[in-house]
């Protein structure tokens, strides 16, 4: 399969000439490109100045871009394997950092990421730091040794280096497996930015959005996915920092917040002291903690407690009558009775969730305060959960086979490596700008929402009650009209898809916002739908079944089952599966366990061999599945796991960070069976000096297409 | 094709710089968030701890990145094992 010549295609813009001259090209292009699209979103401003209603501005937004996402697949249509599995790699370092960028930041990041902060504070850093520093195993360890190696997918280079057919079946199965719980997580954010942006039902949304990127991966493959992504780059940023921008100076009057947000944060923490000592604030905390305990009281007592409970309702209405007491005091006491659960079981569901208030009971989290907890010890197991959650999220981030493959499109290895740069560099530019977001919302929620009158509520936060209880609740607990800090129930979600509100920009910004986190949401499904597909057409069908199939035959398949893929993840995601944020971070964990050993010392230690890399990748996964297995939630329903989880958890640990022991174990299996078993062929160890130096050819595989 | 003593000592300098550049990054990330609690006195209106975790430690990864990038091509092309055509 070497020597695939450098074909020109019909192709338009993204056909190659010479390397320079190709980069100054796309340079040109993806200029005009951005002027353009501001152009468009001026217009747009304009438009709804003049009456363009929200809802057009909505599908407006929404069939540009996805229109434009196909367009791009359309221009860059090609059948050749290597432009449909590494984009002909001649993808210069800047604009696959680009791509990258795209292919990395999710729903997760650009909508999910600020509210975390707002929620969590210096606990949700664990996210900035862990999918930021990743990158720098991704550059030291991986990146230009698998661009040397110059194959397409991530098992390929397991089958290359740890020969036969074994290391690589175990790596498709690690691959699909954690690349289609994260897509599925990604469909599920399409369908409802779709549904927030028209109005149509999720299930049509999810088809709506999903249409224009497979048009696109379908016809191009990397290589329409790679320009598309850096289109769905360049409109995710500028979404992403206009309102932040905005809200920096409607604040401070200084357009950098994440300069001046540390002042923003200083006033956020006097805030919370404040509110940690308000007599009102004790007071509404009070009114949960009572229904709280109530609620929990009812739990234990039951099924007594369920007719005791209707009884003394029925018995009050009876009295209030007999008593002739005012009309509304007797309407209010029958209201009572018949808000009252129907039966058991209704009335167990009710409790427990009224238990929960438990949670609003407490005082508010102090933002900035590191690894929070009521004692020393509570702090410690803190402090060891961010640090393990840190520690997966990195070596997970740098184990993602969907990442990992977009190292191979590069020109050559010194591309590869300013690559690394260029895409933490613009990851770094949104997640950089994510805690300021965090604070700012905070300030102006803490200082502005707070201490208004129900009456007079500002205008965003009554739009979005009234749009999504789930996202903003203000409830008068206290029935004193004054919105206190703990009658508003915040979702994450809101933060960055109000913050256009919150600073008072037009409803345009608003669309930019979610047409940004769209493209967020399919740059990386796209990313991911072909990881899946190449992994079952080109390690599974071409490299185990059916090696002498015809390069027209490999990509044909490939579309297929794409298609398929993508198909089988969109009817799961719209069953709303339970608890998708876990299956976002299982993704991690569980492709740190799986990859990240086998990878790395497949190219720094000769002596790893295929019974070590064999067994200590299913080790690593198979521990990383035991342990979120007997501790999550709902992992343990689906199991049918008996047993507390605190008798299963080990040392503190909670399952998210599952990867904490998956990832030792992993190199310690490699290497002890490595030991015991014989060392690889000479053949293997000319492979392995072959990646270490950028210019040696030679070794059993053979470099093409470069 | 067979190592010269040349190849092992540009290998060993690749290994060196891993190294430590590894071991900044074990620093800023694992050390320094160990030591939040203790290091949180105000800095600009941040606690440093808060400071470092938000920004501070991701401006370290895109350095660390950045050094790396720069010394190894400069590397490959004084231990002549660049490639052929690039750019």
């Amino acid at each position: 399969m070497a020597g695939i010549p450098e074909t020109t295609r019909p192709g338009g813009m993204f056909s190659a000439g010479s390397h320079k001259g190709f980069k100054s090209q796309l340079q040109k292009v993806y200029t005009w490109y951005t002027g353009g699209f501001i152009a468009f979103v001026i217009l747009l401003a304009i438009a709804e100045q003049m009456g363009l209603s929200r809802q057009w501005i909505g599908y407006v937004f929404l069939l540009a871009t996805v229109g434009l996402y196909a367009g791009i697949g359309v221009m860059s249509r090609t059948s050749d394997a290597a432009e449909y599995y590494v984009a002909g790699r001649r993808v210069p370092a800047l604009f696959n950092g680009m791509a990258t960028g795209a292919d990395w930041m999710s729903a997760a990041s650009f909508i999910g990421m600020a509210g975390t902060l707002y929620l969590t504070g210096f606990g949700g850093l664990a996210f900035v730091m862990g999918w930021t520093g990743g990158y720098c195993l991704v550059a030291l360890f991986l990146a230009p040794y698998l661009r040397k190696f110059g194959q397409f997918t991530i098992p390929d280079f397991l089958g290359a280096r740890y020969g036969g057919h074994i290391p690589r079946t175990v790596g498709i199965f690690a691959a699909i497996l954690c690349s289609f719980t994260y897509v599925v997580a990604q469909i599920y954010g399409v369908g409802l930015i779709t549904t927030r942006l028209t109005g149509v039902p999720f299930e049509l949304g999810i088809f709506l959005g999903l249409g224009g990127i497979l048009v696109c991966s379908f016809l191009g493959g990397m290589r329409a996915v790679t320009w598309t992504q850096v289109a769905q780059y360049i409109i995710l940023i500028i979404a992403y920092m206009i309102p932040v921008i905005w809200l920096s100076v409607k604040q401070t009057g200084i357009p950098i917040p994440q300069i001046v947000y540390g002042k923003q944060l200083e006033k956020v923490t006097a805030l919370e002291e404040k509110f940690i000592k308000d007599p009102k604030e004790l007071e509404v905390r009070g009114i949960f903690k009572a229904r709280a305990d109530a609620a929990s009281a009812n739990l234990k007592g039951l099924p007594g407690s369920f007719d005791a409970g209707k009884t003394k309702l029925a018995g009050d209405v009876e009295k209030l009558k007999a008593d002739s007491a005012p009309a509304d005091q007797v309407t209010a006491a029958e209201k009572a009775l018949a808000a009252y659960p129907k039966d058991a079981a209704a009335a167990k569901a009710q409790w427990t969730k009224d238990s929960g208030l438990a949670a609003r009971a407490g005082p508010p989290l102090r933002h900035a305060e590191a690894f929070p907890g009521k004692d020393d010890a509570a702090r410690d197991v803190s402090r060891r959960n961010f640090l393990a959650l840190v520690f997966c999220l990195m070596v997970g981030t740098a184990a993602l086979p969907h990442i990992l493959m977009r190292y191979y499109t590069t020109p050559s290895v010194r591309q590869a490596r300013e690559s690394v740069f260029w895409s933490l560099f613009f990851i770094f530019l949104l997640y950089f700008t994510a805690p300021a977001l965090g604070v700012l919302a905070k300030f102006d929620v803490y200082s502005l929402l707070v201490g208004s009158e129900f009456a007079k509520l500002p205008q965003w936060a009554a739009a979005w009650a009234a749009v999504d209880p789930t996202l903003l609740s203000i409830v008068d607990v206290n029935k004193d009209g004054i919105v206190q800090l703990a009658e508003i129930a915040i979702g994450g979600d809101i933060i960055v898809l109000a913050t256009p509100e919150i600073a008072g920009l037009p409803y345009v910004v608003s669309g930019l916002v979610a047409a940004g986190g769209l493209a967020a949401a399919l740059s990386t499904a796209d990313g991911l739908l072909l990881t899946i597909a190449n992994a079952l057409s080109h390690d599974f069908y071409y490299k185990m079944l059916d090696p002498n199939a015809s390069t027209a035959r490999r990509v044909t398949i490939s579309k297929i089952l794409l298609l398929v893929v993508a198909l089988i993840a969109a009817s799961v995601a719209a069953q709303k599966p339970a608890d998708i944020l876990f299956l976002v971070s299982a993704a991690f964990s569980l492709a740190a366990a799986a990859f990240f050993p086998a990878l790395t010392l497949g190219i720094f230690w000769k002596r790893a061999n295929k019974w070590g890399a064999t067994l200590g990748m299913i080790a690593g996964l198979g521990i990383t599945f035991y342990y979120m297995a007997t501790t999550q939630p709902w992992l343990r329903g689906v199991f049918g796991v008996t047993g507390s989880i605190a008798d299963n958890t080990w040392w503190g640990i909670s399952a998210i960070s599952a990867g904490l022991w998956g990832v030792p174990l992993g190199f310690l299996v490699i290497i002890v069976v490595s030991l015991i078993t014989p060392a690889p062929e000479r053949d293997v160890q000319e492979l392995v000096e072959h990646v270490r130096y950028p210019n040696l050819i030679g070794g059993t595989v053979v470099t093409e297409g470069r | 094709m067979q190592l010269t003593a040349k190849h092992k000592e540009y290998w060993s300098k690749n290994l060196a710089v891993t190294g430590f550049l590894l071991f900044i990054w074990f620093l800023v990330t694992f050390v320094m968030g160990y030591y939040a609690r203790e290091l949180s006195f105000n800095f600009f209106g941040w606690t440093f701890a808060f400071w470092m975790a938000a920004q501070g430690s991701l401006i370290i990864y895109v350095v660390i990145i950045w050094y790396y990038a720069r010394y190894m091509n400069n590397l490959d092309r004084e231990y002549d094992v660049h490639e052929g055509e690039d750019e």
